[in-house]
């Protein structure tokens, strides 16, 4: 099976069914804390489990990232 | 308002700019920028909108300048360890630029001042690095219609994307704040200290486009790069209609500051 992964192009021999398969098979750490869009379209966390990928699908993994004013915890 | 001769000539690698010019620098001088933390993304970004001409620069920070800041935090020297962010910055400002007001906000951005404090800015910027924050902060932008720049960063990596009413916000891609230590943050994973300078200068170039109204913004997409490789993408986004903010049927609609904490490593 061909999928796009952020924007790379990636060939399966496995099969990849739903959208938590691929998370699994790209070693995503923590992925209920992962955006995920299906050819633009974001699939809610609680359906990577029965979302389907077909050949051809553009997936990208959108990941939670904190910014600047750090080290210091007290602000949050 | 006409600008001087002395400001003509300040500003006179903008004003050269077809899609600034003298207008535009007016719009520039007119502009009003408020700057949440200013950490990593807002030191970089305090800079370039103070030497842009930025009429008034607004910046919150409770926080004072500390040792570990210094390595990109650009704004704080080493004379200033001990001194309030706020402080330390609006004196930098005043040396870059006179003409720029700057106003200081020596507290933490929350559900009590958020609203009143945003009203009074065209362009929020984020510079925060904790999740109920950057929620707090997309939360009160939808609800009153602000302009705001999202930024986060970590190690090598970065992350942005604008918001305006109608786009796509935040919690249209990331729906709610992450659990407790479940994304790491710059101070338990680091961050190479340019990258904060790459991601805040793209957020201060997106406030001057969104005040000249010029170009495309980084609306309906988000950009991510990866700087070891030096991979820019962007990735569309679509505004969700499940947002539980901004989407057709909100779950959100009155400001919190959602979840504790990513860590907490001390208390104040």
């Amino acid at each position: 099976m061909k999928i796009t992964v952020n924007g790379e192009a990636k060939q399966y021999e496995q099969a990849v069914v739903t959208v938590a398969d691929l998370l699994v098979l790209e070693q995503v750490a923590s992925p209920e804390m992962v955006s995920v869009q299906q050819n633009g379209d974001f699939v809610a966390t609680e359906q990577f489990e029965t979302t389907l990928i077909h050949d051809g699908d553009e997936i990208d993994f959108l990941f939670f990232m904190g910014g600047g004013s750090i080290p210091d915890f007290s602000n949050i | 308002m006409d600008l001087t001769e002395q400001q003509i000539e300040r500003y006179s690698r903008h004003i050269l700019l077809q899609q600034v010019g003298y207008e535009g620098q007016l719009k520039i001088a007119q502009g009003k920028v408020l700057i949440i933390g200013a950490g990593g993304l807002g030191a970089p970004a305090a800079l370039y909108l103070a030497a842009a001409g930025v009429g008034t620069i607004g910046i919150i920070d409770a926080d004072v300048v500390d040792i570990t800041n210094l390595q990109r935090q650009v704004i704080h020297h080493t004379p200033d360890i001990g001194v309030p962010k706020v402080t330390s910055a609006a004196n930098k400002i005043a040396e870059i630029n006179p003409d720029v007001r700057v106003i200081q906000y020596h507290s933490w951005f929350n559900p009590d001042n958020a609203l009143q404090i945003i009203s009074d800015y065209d362009f929020i910027i984020d510079g925060t690095d904790n999740f109920p924050t950057k929620f707090l902060i997309n939360d009160a932008c939808v609800m009153v219609g602000k302009a705001f720049s999202h930024g986060g960063i970590l190690r090598f990596e970065g992350q942005t994307f604008t918001h305006i009413p109608g786009t796509a916000c935040y919690r249209c891609i990331f729906p709610k704040v992450p659990p407790k230590n479940l994304v790491p943050t710059c101070s338990q994973a680091g961050v190479l200290g340019s990258i904060a300078g790459m991601l805040g200068t793209i957020q201060a170039t997106e406030a001057l486009k969104y005040i000249l109204g010029i170009g495309d913004l980084l609306t309906n997409k988000l950009l991510v790069f990866n700087a070891l490789n030096m991979q820019f993408r962007t990735v569309p986004v679509k505004k969700n209609d499940n947002c539980p903010v901004c989407g057709t049927n909100p779950s959100i609609t009155e400001l919190v500051m959602e979840e504790q904490a990513v860590c907490e490593l001390k208390t104040k």
